[in-house]
């Protein structure tokens, strides 16, 4: 089996580079962290890779708005690259700060705005897959994962939400625990996204932003909680876990060239 | 001509909303708040080019621009406009000026630039005064301007004035010559205000004392000439209390070497010989950090700096370069660590204190308010470690109505360096004469000038305004990934360090003792604006700046990669093996000295005034009434500030990002504040790094030897209670002092420094790194303008860091199941000297807790067997509000009811509910390991006091009955408009 390639693009405050490089590659993929500076210097490496990722960070600090000034440079320098990788059966994601940058950049619709507490949040929610069509989300119904943003308020204006409903494009929402909805109730829908929407893709199903981290919940003690499920499985005798839930994400993407 | 953009937010405006709440909240009752982003563009652009711009920098859905032009709304009654003064970083236009360069594809000129400022309109009954007082509010003067018009002049003068904050300075002077004889009184008043200018105003503190210039007088006397400016300067950066800690190193009393050599490094000392071949420390005391072995292949190092004195002056700033500064620390350890955890700390007077006191006598300057001051230290931290992508999951905050003048801040980075980097040691540099002297990161600018001789001076109304500095976390990024992912192992350089207080004065100068001198040409140095004088180049603080010395064949590629990662490298000079630190500006040498002179010239002071202890004048708290009601009593402990929850912290502080975190921040289902975490820094090892810390300042108002042992059990408990050893664990001393010129507060000094060297040997646990600040004095004037002094409690900070072997084996605070036994180790004594429970009942009392030792080290030791062997299913120690605090916390945290029976107290049970004696635990296990978990610790003090509940009760027989949801809406409440 040829593993996919996967680009990374690390840069000007980008942070979660490592992090999601480690989860490609613990899902199967080959995974290369590429500065973007790198990239603009020779726009055809783009071409060596199957998927494209821009994981989360500050990039630029969030000034002028977050993934705003990224995304300037990459449309000042290599939009054409990216627009003629996208058009071949590609995959792109961009998590937290990525997603804000792939919404800059235009290539997934609407705007994450600040959150309602005006505040960055650290903490785990529960998201819940919305979508049939895409392909980073399939198999997943309900996930835990954690956040940390303070620009993470979805907003699209109607028309274009109702397009995005037509094309299937919400893949996550903010629910409760049990899966129920979280009708924008702080903290389960953390920031105030409109209709909790926690992650949307384009209407091909390929390119995918989310808020959420899952390269933050690889291995089982990531979990929020997992102190509690490991007295569990020890008192029941049973081994504990070593993957966590995160990689399912970044295995959808390895599989999809697999299949 | 310059130009301006304005740019409206249309939906969800939370800025304005923000912004009207919080003017509310400071008694400003505003209708509205519209804030609006301003760029001012000083750069000739057709109005076409400028609609551009504006779109490139606000967003299409949620905003609209103006260019060159003004609102027609007229739903405002003021106008209120703050932006930077001249020279203050703004880091959202320099993102704003690449953004522009990089469509336009064309440099911005010198004198063209890019500046941000934030309009407000304001609508409300209000009066010029009124704005006036909201400007003062929302801005400091010491980095920021005001401009307000009425609604009136606002429409008849079209709008706000467009104004260019660029900073002009003559060229300058490239030299000045001291005249040294002078009478002893003159050369006083030279070392307290500073070199005087032509108008005969003074640059600002030396902090040089009499003995000091004298010894100074004497060496230029045998050169036969006069010291020129920067000399001058930079001995007394050299020599000063932040560099060389000069106390510290003071002959005291019958300790010949010094406090810092006779105790604290002596203990590191003791305690490697005894460890021999398990000794873990790697590089102590020598680096910007310290480093002990993580496992084979890697070191671990950690750091905790203070940023006292720039905190109290401007909150935000002076906590967000403390802990993007400490982050240098790290990547100037070795050969360049990366920073993969932040600390921080913040002591801050009581939040509800709005009593004004001010800076001057003529009550014009008044000193931030507590909460004023804690706000904008969170957020400080909040900026810089969330924007550096370091995760912050350690921390602590404390109260006291003494740190009220000048509050302490704590900030901490854990870095993470190969052992051996192609087969050379990874923690070791050296700058190799003939090496380039390469400055990386942020331009130079006034910033911060007399930083480090303004920390040696207490505060009064004359410290200085340059000591205030804004940090740019994302420039400093760039830098530290250019540095610590890609040039390191490259081995393009041979050293690194910071350049932190004293600017390259300090960092070039001390880099220079590896190689043996150096040559600096002043003039290459990047400036921020031009003219910068030759003195100010050498002392600047400005951020984010290290310095390396790259060998001339590796210069090209080093320069070439920086560039390629957008950061900026400038070579100043060479590092030399001539024993001479010699500086240069324009050709003319300003500086040449003896390297020795410079380093080693100082005269080691003496101090031999210890005095005893002074016993204070304290209530013994059998005077205090014992309450009635102690359910009431914990729920109002509970709220006490330096109990209450501050999970509004943790949860703005990223503390997951770089997917290490395993032990949190807030533990169990009711999110409690823990006060140890654990990382693990790679995904397919099982290894963690465990960190606590211990501090105590209430103690010191009784004896700070016992202050300063309960610092240390409490730091190293806390890892034992996680799951940490102390065969792998290492502290970090911070001594926040005051008034060091005060016997009494020497002889506090040397009694804490005591139980630092007592307890560290004791327990085995080495010393890795320190800092000491000691002059945290406030003097200022109270409402009716009577002189006060506010000095800080003597504090001791002592950070922990250990390494846990197996992740899975970590203790969480929280109980995980009902029918779960629950048990106290250690002993309870009647200590309630400097307790929680005491200072609520408005005393101090007497009888402080004390460490022992010896029993400690036989329960740690228990405990960490119990929790290999996976019996233990939570755990928490008692420290500040003792058990019933420790109780409460864990059910809220398991948000399981409690049935509790201590059976027989042995003297009051307010006492004994609230006594803070250490070395104690309570901790919940799994009946089913009752026998054998009794059977380790048997011949200890052990008592099974109850078990968890399947309900929300919480009862302590006979004393205290309530519920989880009454601790959980007490525990949350101080806090909960934060």
């Amino acid at each position: 089996m040829v593993k996919p390639k996967v680009i990374v693009i690390t840069g000007y405050g980008i942070n979660s580079e490592e992090e999601t490089a480690k989860s490609f590659e613990k899902a199967g993929a080959a995974a290369e962290i590429v500065h973007i500076n790198d990239l603009i210097g020779n726009p055809k490496k783009i071409n060596n890779y199957q998927i494209l990722a821009f994981p989360g960070g500050f990039a630029y600090g969030d000034d002028t708005g977050s993934g705003n000034a990224l995304a300037n440079k990459i449309k000042n320098n290599i939009q054409n690259e990216i627009l003629k990788f996208i058009a071949k059966d590609r995959l792109v994601i961009g998590i937290c700060n990525g997603f804000q940058i792939l919404t800059n950049i235009g290539l997934l619709p609407g705007v994450l705005m600040h959150n309602n507490t005006a505040r960055l949040e650290c903490r785990w929610v529960w998201l819940k897959n919305t979508s049939q069509k895409c392909i980073w989300t399939r198999d997943i119904n309900l996930i835990h994962l954690p956040i940390a943003h303070g620009e993470g308020n979805f907003y699209a204006p109607p028309e274009m939400l109702k397009k995005m409903k037509q094309h299937d494009q919400i893949a996550f929402k903010y629910v409760n625990e049990n899966g129920s909805p979280a009708d924008r109730k702080f903290p389960i829908n953390p920031n105030g996204a409109m209709e909790d929407i926690a992650g949307i893709c384009d209407p091909t199903g390929r390119i995918f932003g989310m808020m959420p981290h899952p390269e933050r919940f690889f291995s089982f003690e990531n979990e929020d909680g997992w102190e509690l499920k490991k007295e569990k499985l020890i008192r029941e005798n049973k081994p504990l876990p070593k993957e966590g839930d995160g990689l399912k994400i970044f295995r959808n993407a390895v599989e999809y060239f697999n299949s | 001509m310059a130009h301006r953009i304005e740019i409206f937010t249309i939906v969800n405006d939370t800025k304005s909303a923000v912004m009207q709440q919080r003017l509310r909240a400071r008694g400003f009752m505003v209708e509205a708040a519209k804030v609006v982003e301003v760029y001012t563009i000083n750069k000739d652009f057709t109005n076409h080019n400028l609609q551009k711009i504006a779109g490139l920098l606000a967003n299409p859905i949620t905003q609209t621009c103006l260019t060159d032009n003004y609102t027609k709304n007229t739903d405002f009654d003021f106008a209120l406009e703050i932006g930077f003064l001249p020279g203050v970083t703004d880091n959202i236009a320099t993102t704003a000026k690449e953004t522009i360069e990089d469509f336009f594809k064309k440099k911005l000129k010198n004198e063209e630039s890019i500046h941000t400022s934030t309009l407000i309109f304001l609508k409300g009954k209000l009066k010029k005064e009124i704005v006036e007082k909201i400007a003062g509010n929302l801005s400091n003067p010491l980095i920021q301007r005001a401009h307000i018009k009425s609604h009136e002049e606002f429409a008849t003068e079209k709008g706000m004035d467009i104004i260019v904050p660029k900073v002009r300075l003559k060229p300058p002077k490239k030299i000045s010559e001291i005249d040294l004889n002078i009478s002893d009184e003159e050369l006083a008043k030279l070392g307290k205000e500073g070199i005087p200018d032509k108008y005969g105003t003074r640059r600002g503190p030396l902090a040089l004392s009499l003995d000091y210039l004298h010894t100074i007088q004497k060496y230029y006397k045998k050169k036969k000439r006069n010291p020129t400016d920067i000399e001058l300067e930079s001995l007394a950066q050299t020599w000063s209390e932040h560099c060389k800690h000069t106390i510290f190193a003071a002959e005291i009393d019958n300790i010949k070497e010094g406090l810092y050599k006779g105790y604290i490094k002596k203990a590191t000392e003791e305690i490697r010989k005894a460890k021999g071949k398990n000794d873990f420390c790697i590089s102590v005391f020598k680096d910007n950090s310290g480093g002990i072995l993580f496992d084979k292949d890697w070191v671990i190092t950690d750091k905790v700096e203070t940023h006292n004195s720039p905190s109290a002056l401007d909150p935000f700033g002076g906590s967000i370069t403390g802990i993007v500064g400490v982050n240098r620390d790290c990547i100037g350890f070795g050969k360049g660590a990366k920073p993969i955890i932040n600390r921080y700390g913040f002591c801050v007077g009581l939040p509800d204190d709005e009593e004004t006191i001010y800076r001057d006598q003529k009550l014009k300057i008044k000193a931030l308010s507590p909460k004023r001051i804690l706000e904008g230290v969170i957020e400080g931290v909040n900026a810089g470690g969330n924007q550096s992508g370091i995760p912050t999951p350690q921390g602590f905050i404390h109260f006291h109505k003494d740190y009220k003048g000048k509050p302490l801040v704590f900030a901490g980075t854990i870095g993470l360096i190969p052992r051996k980097i192609h087969n050379k040691p990874g923690w070791k540099k050296r700058a190799k004469p003939g090496d380039k002297i390469v400055i990386v990161g942020g331009r130079t600018g006034q910033d911060g000038i007399h930083g480090a001789t303004f920390s040696s001076e207490a505060m009064t109304t004359s410290s200085p305004a340059t000591a205030v500095q804004i940090g740019d976390p994302i420039t400093q990024k760039k830098l530290s990934d250019a540095i610590v992912k890609e040039a390191r192992d490259k081995e393009l350089y041979n050293s690194i360090t910071d350049c932190g207080a004293g600017g390259i004065s300090c960092s070039v100068a001390e880099m220079a003792k590896e190689s043996g001198g150096c040559v600096v040409e002043l003039e290459k140095m990047p400036l921020k604006y031009p003219n910068l004088e030759p003195w100010k180049i050498w002392l600047s603080e400005s951020q984010e700046r290290m310095t390396l010395a790259v060998p001339p064949k590796k210069l090209k590629e080093f320069q070439k990669l920086m560039e390629k990662r957008g950061v900026e490298s400038t070579v100043i000079g060479e590092f030399t093996k001539n024993k001479r630190c010699i500086v240069k500006y324009e050709n003319t040498t300003v500086m040449d000295m003896e390297m020795d002179f410079l380093h080693n010239g100082l005269p080691k002071k003496k101090l031999q005034i210890f005095a005893p202890q002074k016993s204070l004048p304290l209530t013994f708290p059998s005077r205090i009434v014992e309450p009635s009601n102690l359910t009431q009593t914990l729920l109002e402990i509970l709220q006490r500030p330096n109990i209450a929850s501050y999970e509004f912290i943790s949860r703005q502080y990223d503390h997951n990002v770089q997917g290490g975190v395993v032990l949190q921040p807030l533990q169990g289902k009711g999110k409690v504040n823990a006060n140890t975490s654990i990382t693990k820094p790679f995904p397919d090892s099982k290894k963690g790094i465990i960190l606590s810390q211990g501090i105590n300042p209430a103690y010191s108002f009784i004896d700070t030897y016992h202050m300063a042992a309960c610092a240390i059990d409490t730091a190293i408990r806390n890892i034992i209670a996680a799951g940490g050893t102390l065969d792998h664990l290492a502290l970090m001393d911070n001594f926040c002092w005051c008034s060091p010129n005060e016997p009494e507060r020497l002889g506090q000094l040397k009694a804490a420094t005591k139980a630092c060297y007592d307890y560290a040997t004791r327990y085995g646990t080495p010393y890795i790194s320190g800092k000491d600040s000691m002059f945290n004095d406030f003097h200022g004037f109270d409402e009716k303008g009577k002189a006060i002094k506010i000095s800080a409690p003597p504090t001791l900070l002592i950070s922990s860091i250990g390494v846990i072997g197996d992740i899975t084996k970590a203790v969480s605070l929280d109980p995980k199941f009902s029918g779960d036994l629950i048990y106290l180790i250690g002993e309870t004594k009647e200590e309630l000297g400097g307790s929680e429970y005491i200072a609520h009942q408005n005393f101090i009392g007497n009888s402080v807790p004390q460490v022992d030792a010896e029993l400690a080290i036989t329960i740690y030791r228990q405990l960490e067997k119990a929790i290999d062997k996976r019996f233990i299913a939570s755990a928490l120690s008692p420290a500040i509000g003792g058990l019933a605090v420790t109780l409460a916390k864990k059910a809220i945290a398991g948000q399981l009811g409690m049935e509790i029976d201590f059976g027989k107290i042995p003297f009051r049970k307010d006492f004994f509910l609230f006594s803070e004696s250490q070395s104690r635990f309570i901790v919940t296990i799994d009946p089913k390991n009752q026998k054998e978990f009794e059977k380790l610790f048997k011949g200890l003090p052990l008592q099974l006091i109850g078990k968890i509940t399947n309900d929300q009760n919480f009862i302590i027989k006979g004393i205290i009955s309530t519920n989880i949801a009454t601790l959980n809406q007490h525990y949350r409440k101080t806090f909960s408009s934060w």
